[in-house]
């Protein structure tokens, strides 16, 4: 074995340059693979990370129907009484919930005694909310940060903010219809500003939700949506199907449903963008398979035919055909291994050198985003397993066809 | 115990309509530590002749035995590992491996096609270097020595595994007359040497001169020629 890498390892040698390209070619698909891998995956865990800690939390209960009239905020539609407390059961039940945020979503008329204009709210308990979104905080441009508000104070979105001239510390009237069709009135102070993000609920703002009883003259418990945060995100699948099977599945008298469960996924229009990265992922993959499998096979085609010669006379000297088989599935190998090898280096290299440099980016209105691209373990032997296997699948037909030629016609052939 | 025993041999070569009989029904035998030479103009079967007692190429009917064993009907597998065993190849364009050295040329025949532990093989192969003048040559390339130096290489090559018979279809045809006088003397040499059996073709009747048995080939038949008669004949 040792003898069929020595002769597979100088006949590359041998050819030189064209070994070179095509290692070449090899590791310049390696690295667009691995990197794209790694940028592609880090900015999706970014934007998820953004989505679901800012704003959305990992899976929402709602009311059944109430996300197809989300935009029209309907307070008909909320979880009430028993509702609720079978959802604080069943989420106490679920290990893997870290912890959750009750809202109620509501629409207003904001004025600042001058003009007036419309605002979507969510109104939440502080300490929940905080713990369900913890990069919330973040998002609170000018103001005290700390404890996000209190009853009294509310966080104006930075568009009305802008729009309506409005500053941290001024007074402010929210104007709401209640479920019944009368209207209430209530004063606020702007405890803050809120950034905007992309995606559903990223342009509201926010008051502490006894000031919504109030305002909404609602008395008993009521709430639109229920945004539960999980320790881990990987936990997703198997914490969601366990709320499908326990809440999803409750039906009413009229053998409807009662409540919807959802992902981050199904309510956050960013998830097609996270499948479209996947599927660009699938196809450079696919490229890199294909690069691998014409380059190789190519070389090998031409490295049989330059050698005909030579194979007649290792086989008329009695080398049987399986060793002229290795020997040339051999030099396809060594090229994918050099090429995976190089490729792999400067892959690793380049990804520890944009997190040293800290590569920022914008999405939609959020800006200065750091990329800090990361590959793991699995991905780049995966990729590595894919290029080596197809180097050697890719010089069998070749090596096949040099392992069964006739000696004799192969020693005529000039 | 002859090495080889060929019995109403024929080969014919059909091309589509056209069939050519190379090898017409041929008797001849060769004895043990024989030099034998096939002689005839171009065309007139040497290389068929060789082929067939080499196992590279099946004969159409008729007996064949080589080294005791009838190789009529052996299968690919079967010829390459009976090739590799007993016989031993010089080529007229001396095809040595370009991207192994001299010592690893010779070294071949022991490591990918038999396998001899390392120690005795390395023994074996300086010996054989040493037999044909070339060890002080073992780490050239082919490229780098010449056309004289590469045949006495590829004899050492053919006879490192011991074979009982080294066959060489016109090993001198590339070679100048002082190189080729050279190389059957070399020939001549390892057969007293190693007792084997030398078979070799050539076109060149000065050759023969050097030749213990000679069998002249004339489209296809054979007879052989008497010792007196070797060097202005044909
Ligand atoms: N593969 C083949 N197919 C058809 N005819 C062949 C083939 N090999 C040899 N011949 C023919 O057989 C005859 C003997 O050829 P060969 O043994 O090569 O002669 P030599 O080696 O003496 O020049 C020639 O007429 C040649 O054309
Ligand atoms: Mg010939």
């Amino acid at each position: 074995m040792r003898n069929i890498f020595k002769l597979a390892a100088r006949n590359l040698f041998r050819y030189k340059r064209r070994t070179l390209l095509t290692s070449m070619l090899i590791t310049l698909g390696v690295v667009s693979v691995l990197l794209f891998i790694s940028v592609s995956g880090s900015f999706k865990a970014l934007m998820v990370g953004q989505i679901t800690d800012s704003m959305l939390g990992h899976v929402q209960i709602h009311k059944q129907g109430y996300l197809a009239s989300v935009d029209s905020l309907p307070l008909n539609r909320n979880l009430t009484g028993k509702q609720i407390d079978k959802v604080v059961q069943v989420l106490a039940e679920e290990d893997a919930v870290e912890a959750y945020s009750m809202r109620i979503k509501l629409g207003a008329m904001f004025s600042n005694f001058i003009e007036t204009t419309n605002i979507r709210l969510n109104a939440v308990t502080p300490v929940d909310e905080i713990k369900t979104a913890p990069l919330l905080t973040e998002r609170i441009l000018e103001g005290e940060k700390e404890g996000l508000l209190k009853p009294g104070e509310i966080l104006i979105p930075e568009l009305i903010a802008k729009g309506m001239k409005v500053k941290v510390g001024d007074g402010i009237v929210l104007v709401a219809n209640n479920k019944d069709g009368s209207v209430n009135g209530q004063n606020f102070m702007v405890r803050g500003i809120l950034e905007g993000i992309s995606g559903p609920g990223g342009r509201d703002g926010m008051v502490h939700i006894e000031d919504a009883k109030t305002l909404l003259r609602i008395g008993a418990a009521e709430v639109s949506e229920v945004a539960i945060r999980l320790k881990d995100i990987d936990q997703l699948p198997a914490v969601f199907a366990s709320l499908q099977e326990k809440l999803g599945s409750m039906k009413n008298q009229q053998g409807q449903p009662i409540f919807e469960v959802h992902t981050w996924e199904s309510i956050s229009p960013f998830f097609n963008i996270a499948k479209m990265i996947d599927l660009m992922t699938f196809f450079i993959k696919i490229m890199l398979v294909a690069i691998v499998l014409v380059s190789i096979m190519n070389v090998m085609i031409m490295a049989v035919y330059e050698r005909i010669n030579e194979i007649g006379t290792i086989s008329a000297i009695g080398t049987l055909p399986n060793k002229i088989l290795g020997l040339f599935v051999v030099e396809g190998f060594l090229m994918g291994v050099l090429g995976t090898a190089v490729g792999t280096a400067i892959s690793l290299i380049s990804i520890a050198i944009m997190n040293a440099t800290q590569i920022s980016f914008d999405f939609g209105r959020q800006t200065g985003l750091l990329l800090s691209p990361a590959i793991g373990v699995a991905d780049v032997v995966l990729v590595v397993v894919i290029v080596i296997a197809i180097a050697v699948v890719a010089s069998l037909q070749p090596a096949w066809k040099a392992a069964k030629m006739d000696p004799i016609t192969a020693l005529k052939h000039v | 115990m002859s090495v080889v025993v060929a019995k109403q041999l024929v080969k014919t070569y059909v091309a589509g309509d056209i069939k050519v009989e190379a090898i017409r029904g041929v008797d001849f035998s060769i004895e043990p530590a024989s030099f034998v030479s096939f002689i005839g103009p171009s065309g007139s079967g040497k290389t068929t002749l060789l082929n067939m007692i080499g196992c590279l190429d099946p004969p159409t009917s008729g007996q064949l035995q080589v080294a005791g064993q009838d190789i009529t009907s052996l299968s690919r597998q079967e010829a390459a590992r009976f090739r590799g065993e007993h016989i031993g190849f010089v080529f007229q364009d001396f095809n040595l491996i370009p991207v192994l050295t001299v010592f690893e040329n010779v070294e071949y025949p022991l490591q990918m096609v038999q396998s001899w532990p390392n120690e005795k093989r390395k023994k074996r192969v300086l010996e054989m270097l040493d037999a044909v003048g070339m060890a002080d040559q073992a780490h050239k390339y082919p490229s780098q020595i010449s056309g004289g130096q590469k045949q006495r290489v590829a004899v050492a090559r053919a006879l490192v595994t011991n074979a009982k018979l080294v066959l060489a279809d016109e090993p001198t045809a590339n070679l100048d007359k002082e190189t080729a006088n050279r190389i059957i003397d070399l020939m001549k040499q390892m057969r007293d040497e190693f007792k084997t059996t030398f078979v070799f073709s050539t076109h060149d009747p000065r050759i023969v001169d050097n030749v213990e048995i000679t069998f002249a080939l004339e489209d296809g038949t054979l007879h052989r020629l008497e010792k007196s008669a070797g060097g202005d004949h044909a």
